[in-house]
């Protein structure tokens, strides 16, 4: 079995992240870690591949060459090799181009299964599974907070607004986890020593057979127009407890009449 | 403009959030129709006429019985073509975001997510979207259509028209592998206690309890205040709290007088589902964590030491 993990490097959550006004873009320059929902998927691929005894599992991503350093990770975890789609003529991809792209590189692993992490911390949008899927035409199952593998099918646990599901799939499918789906190792010493010398390979979309108006920009159908101030909120007061924390807090219901 | 809104529903009743795009897409003006996809669904295609559409498209089949994303892209793929609509709205939801994502694949179409206004600029449509944690307020347009766009939960408020729509019957086609993926057991609504929905005080709990009976001092609290008991998702997966006390993204969304959220780190996707309560007030030992950005009150520090001792304070307050 050959299972790919989609991920995406995304700006340290300590880092103070800001969209740069002269492209509009999220400014990526800081320091990049792999998305926490992505580590989750790492972690359930290890898992299938331990349960079934042998798999192959393959990091796969795009994004500038940075990105390499934070996918390393997932190799330290135990993941086999990595793929890294890298090209400027990518940048500023929208949700039509990136699916396209990510097809292109997937169709050239055709893995058995493809998992994502159910959305990313910097652009909160959970839909490039579901674009994703549609592209390689494979079954979806989406939100899954429980995953099997059974007699070549997957069943995967689905939380919707309603409660749980239980959806059935055949494998080649895709598949975005939830971070309840499993609580992810650490690597091991051994494990990122021997990171770096797992194959890993940089592709560009020439070499995915992409062109270049199918891409970034030019291969996007939403643009943005401006960028603005949110509205005005109320101010907002934090404080550390020395010991008058809940009489603080009485204090403050008490002076909005909340009690 | 000619607008299509599609129209979410659960156990014979129209989704709320839904219902609320299509108020907002009427108030923006142009031809608006609905459609509704599942089975056994005539009787709530006649009812989305009240909320202002003229024309509700129906596609009653038993493979949309589940409510399972990749045969509504078909459906959808088909009735786009068809009736020639430069713009499908949709409200946020689990099932909802993959439609939406998956059509955007289909038909090379842009979507914009995350929406939390829809105006027209310059006879152009124009969403609002937040981002980086709401500091940042980004315009969002389309350079082709149809323009997509799925719009964030608890958004729009939906508004009683009057009126009965045309409805109107449609078949399509499936692909081989929108059906692979098939319901093999599907939620139901739990309706055991009060709705938290309808709470003016909710005490919320989140993974910094460090375990279910942490939860037992969020109730005492709740309990003081006279209010409800919320979770957040990652405490519901893990098994700690009933799913249907689960506020956010995948759960409810709450808003009531008064938010007490404690050992909740207050990550989007829980924000999203309590953002619009009067006052909120947060309690974690981690400064950096994002709740402290839109909590009207935080405090970092202990919860195991806070949390009881405003028990005791907010119950003599209201013995006194």
């Amino acid at each position: 079995m050959k299972i790919a993990v989609c991920v995406k490097c995304v700006p340290d959550s300590s880092a103070h992240t800001r969209i740069d006004p002269a492209t509009k873009r999220l400014d990526r320059s800081g320091e990049a870690a792999l998305n926490a929902f992505d580590v989750n998927a790492v972690e359930e691929a290890l898992r299938l591949r331990e349960a079934a005894g042998e798999a192959e599992v393959v990091v796969l991503s795009l994004g500038p060459e940075r990105a390499l350093e934070p996918m390393r990770k997932a190799l330290a975890m135990g993941a086999d090799r990595l793929v890294l789609v890298s090209d400027e003529g990518a940048a500023g991809s929208d949700l039509v181009a990136t699916s396209r792209i990510l097809g292109a590189a997937l169709e050239r692993e055709s893995p058995d299964l493809v998992l994502f992490g159910q959305q990313a911390s910097d652009a909160d949008g959970a839909v490039l599974q579901a674009a994703v899927a549609d592209r390689l035409q494979r079954p979806l199952i989406s939100q899954v907070a429980e995953l099997r593998r059974e007699d070549g099918k997957l069943r995967g646990k689905r939380q919707t607004e309603y409660g749980y599901d239980v959806i059935e799939a055949p494998l080649p499918a895709v598949v975005a986890v939830s971070d309840a789906i499993n609580e992810p190792r650490y690597p091991s010493l051994k494990g990122i020593m021997g990171a770096k010398s797992k194959p890993q390979e940089t592709l560009s979309l020439g070499d995915l057979g992409v062109a270049a108006d199918e891409a970034g920009e030019a291969g996007s159908r939403t643009t943005v127009l401006a960028l603005g101030e949110p509205p005005a909120r109320g101010d907002t007061v934090k404080i550390e407890d020395d010991g008058s924390g809940a009489d603080k807090i009485l204090k403050f219901l008490l002076e909005k009449k909340a009690l | 403009m000619k607008t299509l809104v599609f129209l979410e529903h659960h156990e014979g009743a129209l989704q709320k959030d839904s219902l609320g795009v299509l108020s907002k897409a009427v108030s923006l003006g142009g031809e608006v129709e609905a459609v509704v996809l599942g089975q056994g669904i005539e009787e709530l295609a006649a009812g989305a006429g009240r909320f202002g559409a003229t024309r509700v498209h129906v596609m009653d089949d038993v493979l949309l019985a589940a409510p399972l994303p990749q045969p509504r892209v078909d459906a959808l793929e088909t009735l786009v073509g068809e009736g020639g609509f430069d713009t499908v709205l949709f409200a946020a939801s689990v099932l909802s975001a993959d439609v939406a994502a998956g059509l955007a694949a289909r038909l090379g179409a842009g979507l914009n997510y995350d929406l939390t206004d829809l105006v027209v600029e310059d006879g152009q449509l124009v969403g609002k979207r937040p981002a980086l944690g709401d500091s940042v307020y980004v315009d969002a347009g389309w350079t082709s259509e149809p323009r997509l766009a799925l719009v964030r939960s608890g958004t729009f408020e939906p508004s009683e028209t009057g009126g009965s729509p045309d409805v109107q019957a449609y078949e399509s086609r499936f692909q081989d592998f929108s059906l692979a993926a098939t319901m093999v057991e599907q939620a139901h609504e739990e309706a055991e206690g009060p709705s938290i929905e309808d709470a003016e005080v909710i005490v919320a709990g989140g993974r910094g309890l460090g375990g279910p009976e942490g939860f037992a001092q969020v109730e005492e609290l709740a309990k003081a205040l006279g209010g409800a008991v919320a979770a957040t998702r990652a405490v519901v997966d893990a098994g700690w709290y009933p799913y249907a006390a689960q506020v956010g993204q995948t759960g409810k969304t709450v808003s009531p007088k008064l938010y007490v959220a404690v050992g909740i780190s207050g990550a989007i996707q829980h924000k999203v589902g309590m953002q619009s309560s009067a006052l909120i007030v947060a309690i974690n030992k981690d400064p950096n964590a994002p709740i402290f950005e839109y909590a009207d009150f935080g405090v970092v520090g202990d919860l195991n030491e806070i949390v009881p001792k405003l028990t005791e304070l907010v119950r003599q307050r209201r013995a006194a």
